[in-house]
């Protein structure tokens, strides 16, 4: 039972950082259509962000943590200004290569000028066990998943009750009549991407203290599977990045702790190929009325 | 000052092209330097190894020139290292070998360190009949069925099997479990050798568990490993994996000893899964840094003033295998590339900075392996396995 209970809360933890990571993609594409590859090595340079805060600058672990997600979403919203904005009216393939090229631009600049070499990252939490049910939980665990869940109802609320977040839902329903209306696009696109980055930099930092070992290469292969969580919940919907995030972290979870655990990530993907063929908009999505 | 470069520059074209054509005599005509290559990490997640056999290398080509170079028939000819970063990418390492052998046209390659990249350029300097030494390549395939290829460090299976008899004879172990990345050539081999020699030895292997290179959360894998309840934990991954799985297995509660292979070396260790988490540690290694060898505490002594830092083992290891072709190409007493790699081939009792070695037939050199404990943040010698 106490073996059951751990693997839980290992799972837990794993899906809290995805769905973390998800919300940022899913937004982005919420409200642009936009599959922003870059975002996965927002959240590295979110976690460098925090590193050098927090070795520099000596500061505990909140002020360390809106400072970075402050320095985030400038990075994001620069991003956006120089390397999207431009290519807004261009066909969908050109912003999808040009996200792909910011990607490893940001990985190699930081490699370039960092170095490739890991680092360890700052322990601003002191990490405490406790037992729970017979199995080992630490504080800093709780603080992950509860973080994440919170996020996503700030997020929710933005979305749902406030003018910016009526707006970007006027965005991604129709951005032309959106300028008859007022509203300044432009705007809209770089609070979406601001916050999108913020929160990027919160799970750099989260894991960053959950894993502590950070490299130019970390936001790979989290990116691509925060990714994968965001399309399995639904690409868009916010709940969907939490669902996805933790059905994702669940999956890898038990598949190693039931099979063999070489064959973790195969069957995880296994999985995810099979809900997409069945629901090809994701767990939580409609399906897509295609206007003609 | 646009046309001081140009004349410069076409200076600098008319010298070099002189040289070539000198040099375009004839294999016995001896060339202006002779051309090594080294293919290591230079960048990405372990480009401390990388480093580390660029710092080793480099020290050991200034000697060879402090002495006029390489002594070839009766002319001495200095060295020139060419670098190739392999990134810890096989493809990379590929790239790096075409390069080094079609356009710098170097006599030898040192590297790449680790076994995934070597795998990847042993073949090409095969096809190319140029002598490739490995420094720190442990993995079987490297060598297997190549003429050209050599390396001077121990194989894999030698590692597992170090590690399975320390566990079974000095720990007195009974049930062992291992968490090896199944991605990565090198943690493989590691990873079943150690389980079927543990398995001779009449001990149990009660979890064989893996991840894939660049996970970094192994909570599940270690639960399972907890349930199972060994008394030693075999980590045959490289170090930066080590610190986050160390970690994981100590929040997760496990108790049992900890053991690993020579890719724990880095002084990086320390900084990424810090002193505590190491304690009590071993790990099997080419040297002890505490051994008593006259030449390799000189070669430490050496490295330490000049880089600032400890020497690993792939610092040591390059040190000896450039030291071993160095060797080849003086007795061949020419530049022919099959001359060169039948000098390596004949190597006997070569005295090395990590042991003895000589090559009996294979690119596999006959030496030993150590056991190493940390303790307090330092190594410590703990044994010594034979082959």
């Amino acid at each position: 039972m106490s073996y059951f209970i751990q693997q839980l809360l290992n799972a837990l933890q794993l899906g809290s950082i995805y769905a973390l990571i998800a919300l940022g993609y899913t937004m982005v594409y919420g409200v642009l259509g936009l599959i922003n590859f870059a975002h996965g090595d927002i959240f590295m340079a979110g976690a460098f962000f925090g590193f050098f805060t927090a070795y520099l600058l000596k500061l505990p672990l909140i002020p360390t943590l809106i400072l970075s997600m402050l320095l985030a979403s400038a990075l994001g919203i620069m991003i956006e200004r120089i390397a999207y904005r431009p290519l807004r009216k261009a066909p969908r393939m050109s912003l999808i290569i040009t996200a792909l090229g910011i990607s490893l631009f940001l990985e190699n600049f930081t490699r370039a000028t960092l170095g490739g070499q890991p680092r360890s990252f700052p322990k601003l939490l002191e990490i405490q066990d406790f037992t729970f049910l017979g199995a080992s939980v630490t504080n800093l665990q709780v603080v992950i998943i509860l973080v994440s869940i919170f996020l996503m109802l700030v997020l929710r609320y933005i979305v749902q009750n406030t003018m910016i977040g009526k707006a970007m839902r006027a965005v991604s329903d129709n951005k032309e009549v959106l300028a008859l209306m007022g509203i300044s696009l432009d705007t809209v696109i770089m609070v979406t991407f601001g916050l999108g980055s913020a929160l990027a930099a919160t799970a750099g930092i989260l894991v960053g203290l959950a894993y502590p070992v950070i490299d130019p290469y970390m936001g790979i292969t989290v990116g691509w599977k925060a990714f994968i969580a965001a399309v399995l919940g639904g690409i868009g919907l916010i709940n969907g990045a939490l669902v996805g995030g933790f059905i994702l972290g669940f999956i890898e979870i038990f598949a190693a702790a039931l099979l063999p655990s070489t064959y973790r990530d195969g069957i995880a993907f296994t999985i995810l190929i099979i809900v997409l063929l069945l629901k090809p908009t994701g767990l939580l999505g409609r399906p897509v009325i295609k206007k003609v | 000052m646009k046309k001081l470069l140009g004349i410069l520059l076409i200076t600098a074209l008319v010298a070099t092209g002189c040289a070539s054509g000198s040099s375009a005599g004839g294999s016995s005509a001896a060339p202006a330097e002779i051309k090594i290559g080294l293919s290591g990490p230079m960048t990405g997640d372990i480009s401390d190894i990388g480093q580390s056999s660029k710092n080793a290398a480099e020290m050991a080509v200034e000697e060879v020139n402090a002495a006029g170079g390489l002594k070839i028939g009766d002319k001495k000819i200095p060295v020139k290292l060419v670098v190739g970063d392999d990134e810890n990418k096989p493809e990379s390492a590929a790239n790096v070998f075409q390069k080094l052998i079609n356009q710098d046209k170097v006599l030898g390659i040192i590297g790449p360190p680790t076994s995934k990249c070597a795998n990847a350029g042993a073949p090409i300097a095969e096809s190319a009949g140029t002598v490739m030494v490995s420094s720190w390549a442990t993995n079987v395939n490297v060598t297997k069925d190549k003429k050209f290829v050599f390396r001077a460090c121990f194989i894999d299976p030698f590692q597992g099997l170090v590690n399975a008899n320390f566990a079974a004879d000095t720990l007195k172990a009974k049930k062992a479990a291992v968490l090896y990345d199944v991605a990565s050539d090198y943690n493989k081999g590691l990873a079943e050798v150690f389980r079927d020699e543990f398995k001779k030895k009449g001990g149990e292997i009660v979890a064989f568990e893996s991840y894939s290179t660049g996970d970094k959360d192994f909570a599940s894998q270690l639960t399972k490993i907890k349930a199972a309840n060994p008394e030693v934990l075999f980590l045959p991954n490289y170090y930066n994996e080590v610190a986050l799985q160390l970690q994981q297995a100590k929040r997760l509660g496990i108790t049992a000893k900890v053991l690993g292979g020579d890719a724990w070396d880095s002084p990086k260790i320390f900084d990424l899964a810090g002193k505590d988490l190491l304690e009590g540690t071993y790990f099997s290694n080419h040297y002890a840094a505490d051994a008593d060898n006259a030449d390799l505490q000189k070669f430490i002594t050496k490295y330490k003033e000049k880089y600032k830092l400890v020497p690993d083992a792939t610092g040591a290891l390059t040190y000896d295998a450039i030291r071993i072709l160095f060797q080849g190409i003086e007795k061949a007493g020419s530049t022919d590339k099959k001359a060169i790699r039948d000098a390596v081939a004949a190597t006997t009792d070569f005295k090395g900075i990590t042991g003895t070695i000589s090559y009996k037939g294979s690119g596999d050199p006959v030496k030993s392996a150590v056991m190493i404990q940390i303790t307090e943040g330092k190594y410590k010698y703990a044994a010594t396995v034979n082959p």
